[in-house]
């Protein structure tokens, strides 16, 4: 592994991991005024994908979205003071955890509904080759929304059109408490491509080097015109399906604690310090300076302005030149 | 001015704009080589080829949605849906989505899009092809709702969808279609949120959408002739609504009556009602009244189906017993 790409990994990672576990507190503290889904265990996946995409290419993501929000370049600071409802949130306090937007980066939305971001994805994809452009838009969604109408039409339509779109699937075994293996005729999604006539990929999603590397030819298929690509990432969120739920009766304490052992960071530090790519010094370094940062953003978030009550109805129209 | 019939009309306009705007497509089923099930593209799959008008399967929820991300990364999609009953499928893309895009992104996204096709009871199409719901999309802030009636006001105003920046639905009363007016030649728009007079009158207002102003302008010639002169007003577009030029009608006849063919409770008529009850209520000789589509799924055989709807027999009789109320 090339150390650039591995420490960007980790880097990546742990600011979004930083990120939520200081989320996660102020949703104790009362800062955080609505929902609050963590990405806590899945952070490679987003990581993986979004290494290889580019400010002009196009992320829609779900109502777990901050990992997708933080990977696709909007700072901790804009998603924090979004929760926080505050008027420099990346929405301007319009929508929370759940409607996070930055299309100056690419980051088309988060969303509080489940499924559509699978479509819009692939209406950015027909919008770049309708416009000849060379960009790729990617949907992530979870195991439960891929038993959603949404996901068969979006995937069809993407594959009998070739958009450029990658279609991630972050399988965390889970739609809230209904098990996938229960919601699913085929628990197995990737399985799914064969039917819409595309490559689909199963992909450990806890392992950030395998979801580059599936990524990227899904990325290089993608921009060459060969079409889209299904990556299912199998992956496991270690926290509540949302902040403040309970989370027991579902699922056991043993399966919890075999995949926090299988935890993406702490797997790619392993790896990179076994096969001697970086060195201790390396990860502390990214530790301060993830730390300090995550610790910045959130003060300055939290000291922000409120919005003006008066703005609440600005925007529902058109209203630029 | 030319003649022209209001499917000729609604086609010049989307091929003069695709001419004009690489980032105009059309997508629905049976749009391109066929022409569309109601000629609305015919001849535009030869000039403007398979990208732009882009057949799809049987996906109404899954084409809208996708249109909807086309709209958000730079396009100008038109979902052409045949009937508006075939979209009922894609209300969460509309309402969540499409209609919410711009609100949720504090205005950096941009919705350019239309959704057209048509409404409208008739020809025993029975209650899965004769839907109007307009009502029902004008409750939605972030939409634009237009009904035009006329060829050059189908025309003008699907330019202006086109050439602007929020999601547009598009009815076309199926049984205007055919209709033929005079179209002005020149490169013209037709502003939304602004009402024609569609007959001038001083007696009663009567307001219709859709068939319903044709309706409404037969039953006025009717009366004419009793010496009841009505004023027809054709809002044009439900959302935004031109409540203006309602009020400024009934401060001249002081009576008024909303007919549509749409389902009463909560609906059009309910709204100009309101409207005119808060801000005309002065100008008011006579309770307002509503005349619409009965409120049930809208039946096959045509007896039962001339029975709900406002026919020019009984709009006729209503404005004349409500000039004489
Ligand atoms: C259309 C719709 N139905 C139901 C919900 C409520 N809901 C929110 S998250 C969720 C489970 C989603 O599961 P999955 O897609 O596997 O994502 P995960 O939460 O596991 O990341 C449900 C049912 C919703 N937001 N949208
Ligand atoms: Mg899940």
């Amino acid at each position: 592994m090339e150390k650039d790409t591995g420490l960007l990994l980790y880097r990546n990672m742990l600011l979004i991991r930083m990120s939520e576990e200081r989320l996660a507190q102020s949703r104790q503290a009362g800062l955080v005024h609505g929902a609050c889904h963590t990405y806590v265990g899945e952070e490679a996946v987003a990581t993986g994908v979004c290494a290889h995409l580019n400010q002009d290419d196009m992320v829609f993501s779900t109502h777990r979205g901050h990992g997708h929000a933080l990977a696709k370049g909007v700072s901790p600071f804009e998603v924090m003071a979004e929760l926080y409802g505050r008027e420099t949130g990346c929405s301007h306090g319009r929508g929370g955890s759940m409607h996070l937007f930055k299309p100056e980066v690419g980051l088309m939305g988060t969303s509080g509904i489940v499924g559509p971001c699978i479509l819009q994805a692939a209406g950015a994809g027909y919008t770049f080759k309708l416009l000849g452009k060379p960009n790729v838009a990617v949907a992530f969604f979870g195991d439960g929304a891929s038993n959603n109408g949404a996901f068969h039409e979006g995937v069809n339509l993407a594959a009998i059109y070739k958009l450029p779109v990658l279609f991630v699937c972050e399988n965390n075994l889970y739609a809230t408490e209904v098990p996938a293996s229960y919601s699913s005729g085929n628990p197995d999604i990737y399985q799914r491509a064969i039917g819409y006539g595309i490559p689909g990929v199963k992909v450990d999603g806890n392992d950030a080097w395998e979801m580059f590397l599936a990524a990227g030819e899904a990325v290089r298929r993608a921009r060459a015109g060969e079409g889209p690509t299904l990556i299912e990432a199998k992956t496991y969120r270690t926290r509540a399906h949302s902040e403040g739920m309970r989370d027991v009766g579902y699922r056991t304490q043993e399966e919890v604690e075999a995949w926090k052992a299988r935890d993406p960071i702490k797997m790619l530090r392993d790896r990179l310090l076994s096969d001697h790519t970086v060195d201790e010094d390396d990860i502390d370094n990214i530790h301060n300076d993830v730390t300090a940062r995550v610790t910045d953003d959130h003060q300055r978030a939290a000291d922000s302005p409120w919005p003006k009550g008066s703005d609440a109805l600005s925007h529902v129209y058109f209203e630029g030149a | 001015m030319k003649e022209q019939t209001y499917t000729v009309a609604a086609r010049e306009a989307l091929d003069e704009e695709m001419a004009r705007d690489p980032r105009i497509f059309v997508m629905g089923e049976g749009i391109g080589k066929r022409g569309g099930n109601f000629n609305t593209t015919l001849g535009l799959y030869e000039k403007y080829g398979p990208l732009r008008l882009c057949d799809t399967p049987i996906a109404e929820r899954g084409f809208i949605g996708l249109a909807v991300g086309a709209a958000m990364s730079g396009s100008i999609p038109v979902i052409d849906f045949m009937m508006v009953d075939f979209i009922l499928d894609a209300m969460g893309e509309i309402i969540n989505q499409m209609a919410k895009m711009q609100y949720m992104s504090s205005g950096r996204l941009r919705m350019p899009m239309v959704l057209r096709g048509c409404i409208g009871i008739g020809g025993a199409a029975a209650t899965h092809h004769s839907g109007s719901y307009y009502s029902t999309f004008s409750n939605i802030p972030g939409l634009r709702v237009i009904v035009p009636t006329t060829p050059a006001d189908v025309k003008g105003m699907f330019r202006t969808a086109l050439r602007g920046n929020d999601p547009v639905i598009m009815l076309e009363h199926k049984n205007l279609l055919s209709n033929k007016g005079l179209v002005p030649e020149e490169d013209y728009t037709t502003p939304f949120g602004q009402a024609r007079i569609a007959r001038a009158g001083k007696h009663v207002t009567a307001v219709g959408v859709a068939l319903t102003v044709q309706k409404c302008v037969q039953a006025a010639e009717v009366l004419a002739k009793q010496g009841i002169e009505v004023e027809v007003i054709d809002p044009r577009s439900t959302s935004p609504l031109d409540i203006a030029t309602i009020l400024q009608s009934v401060k001249k006849t002081g009576r008024l009556m909303i007919v549509d063919d749409a389902f009463e409770p909560c609906g059009f008529g309910a709204e100009v009602s309101a409207q005119v009850g808060a801000y005309g209520f002065d100008d008011l000789d006579a309770p307002i009244r509503r005349l619409s589509g009965a409120f049930a799924p809208t039946p096959y055989s045509p007896p039962l189906e001339q029975e709900i709807v406002p026919s020019v027999e009984t709009i006729t009789k209503a404005l004349y017993d409500l000039v004489k109320e």
